[in-house]
């Protein structure tokens, strides 16, 4: 079985290929990141529009890599939600008549769902198992019962982990994307120079706050600024304190979620401790991740980068995983900006 | 541009952001733009948050950096939670769909400055400083 992935729902444009060994038979990406170093100038990353005009070459680029056929698809999976909603549109209507056009069915895939499901096409990891979610635009932990069966354990009061560390690193003067220059910044300093606030730690739930982190970073480099430009010690100092900072928190909040589905007589024994989005391949948080699932006994599993942040890849996957099961989804499914994943078994029925 | 009176209020804790919040609620108008203005951290999102809360949303509302706009339902009309931090040009304000909902409810505007001139007049502009020293205040400037 071949599936098609779309993916639209932030800055990316991607397309993937794969197949049910869990191959990926072909890609294409298009990243107003990379976009921006051959260009040099400004390119509208957040516009529908971009996402329109390079769809098409994304798939061409995949179907050129693989050999594919468009005839050899048996099935088109797109994110229909959530994220910005006119990027989400462009893919999910373009899923949708590719799918129409082949005579092939088409599914609905939600974003946050392709992330949680994305390590089960590198390994077989069976359910249930528990995911921490961090991206730029996402922080939770979910536990994965199955394709469609999804526990929310607790999510992000304010701001996602790699928002702060975006953000973070723009206050530090660091270069876009915030995350992999921060850590990058962070070489070589002390991670316990600045006594930045744990917001939420300890905390009986598995809620995140990253705002008041956010917030003291800014009062340490003001009064560090006063009197002229920080040094690049110092720098690196307050980098490695806020990446400690991010780090500590959300292993804290995977502890507890772990305690939390260890004292539910309703939850299963978790097979293993899954870390998905962009935010996973920063190396201080992997590390201080591992050694938190080696205290309770569970693997811990993440993905390459290229298959942590955004991509086409994931979105075939999770779409593969429904088509197995037979769950497809009807052309008039709408594109959303927020789809919460627990109401997903309500609405496959199952 | 806004040369009208300004309201400073001193915002120690969350209690006073939610005074300020009940304060704005019964002033917001269909069509209005609410221009929130302030550095990261200043505080921005969290009297969002509690404006929100205060005309009946209930839902958690996260911070819209990432998905730009948030469209929440109230009572009386919608109201969209926008933020431009991530704008790199005015022009892409066009494809947000502002218009739109601006002729069916009322704007929340973070980082407004990010979009130049595109944005109409805010009637009403919150000006969020946190001081070096940790003291927050909102200053409010109301339009005509």
């Amino acid at each position: 079985m071949i599936v098609l992935g779309i993916e639209t729902s932030c800055d990316e444009t991607a397309v993937g290929l794969v197949d049910d060994t869990g191959r990926v038979l072909g890609q294409g990406l298009w990243s107003q990141i990379a976009a921006h170093r051959p260009y040099g100038g400004v390119v509208p990353e957040i516009a529908a529009r971009a996402h329109g005009d390079h769809i098409g070459a994304c798939l061409d680029e995949a179907f050129r890599e693989s050999g594919l056929d468009r005839g050899d698809v048996d099935g088109v999976a797109a994110t229909c939600g959530p994220g910005l909603i006119g990027g989400v549109m462009v893919g999910a209507v373009m899923g949708k008549a590719l799918a129409a056009g082949l005579g092939v069915p088409f599914v609905a895939v939600n974003h946050l769902e392709a992330h949680a499901l994305t390590v089960r096409l590198l390994e077989a990891v069976t359910f249930p198992y528990l995911v921490l979610l961090v991206s730029g635009g996402h922080c939770q932990l979910l536990i994965v019962r199955g394709v469609g069966h999804y526990r929310l354990l607790g999510t992000t009061l304010d701001d996602a982990a790699g928002e702060c560390l975006d953000k973070g690193a723009a206050m530090l003067g660091l270069p876009y994307p915030g995350g992999p220059a921060l850590e990058q910044a962070a070489k070589g300093g002390n991670p316990h120079a600045f006594d930045l606030p744990r917001p939420l730690k300890g905390r009986s739930d598995c809620a995140f706050s990253f705002s008041g982190l956010k917030t003291a970073l800014r009062q340490r480099v003001e009064a560090l600024t006063v009197h002229g430009p920080l040094s690049n010690a110092v720098l690196a100092d307050l980098a490695a304190s806020l990446q400690e900072a991010v780090a500590d928190v959300v292993a804290d909040r995977v502890a507890q979620a772990l305690r939390m589905v260890r004292d539910d007589p309703n939850e299963s024994s978790l097979t293993a401790l899954v870390a998905a989005g962009g935010v996973a391949s920063n190396a201080t948080l992997r590390a201080r991740l591992a050694a938190l699932a080696s205290t309770w006994g569970l693997p811990f599993k993440t993905s390459p980068p290229a298959l942590c942040t955004d991509n086409g890849i994931m979105v075939a996957w999770a779409g593969l995983e429904r088509l197995r099961l037979g769950l497809t989804s009807p052309l008039s499914t709408p594109a959303r900006p927020r789809w919460p994943l627990e109401s997903l078994a309500v609405e496959s029925g199952n | 541009m806004l040369t009208r009176v300004e309201t400073l209020w001193p915002l120690p804790d969350e209690a006073a952001t939610e005074a300020l919040a009940r304060h704005v609620a019964p002033l917001l108008r269909r069509g209005d733009v609410v221009a929130l203005v302030g550095e990261l951290g200043a505080g921005k999102t969290t009297f969002a948050r509690a404006l929100l809360g205060v005309l009946g949303v209930h839902e958690l509302v996260p911070s819209p950096t990432f998905t730009l706009v948030q469209r929440y339902v109230t009572s009386a009309f919608p109201v969209c939670h926008v933020d431009l931090y991530r704008l790199k040009s005015p022009e892409e304000l066009d494809e947000l769909g502002l218009e739109e909902a601006l002729s069916e409810g009322a704007l929340l505007v973070e980082w407004p400055e990010r979009a130049g001139d595109r944005l109409p007049c805010p009637r009403m502009e919150l000006r969020f400083l946190l001081s070096p020293t940790g003291v927050r205040t909102a200053t409010r400037i109301e339009g005509p």
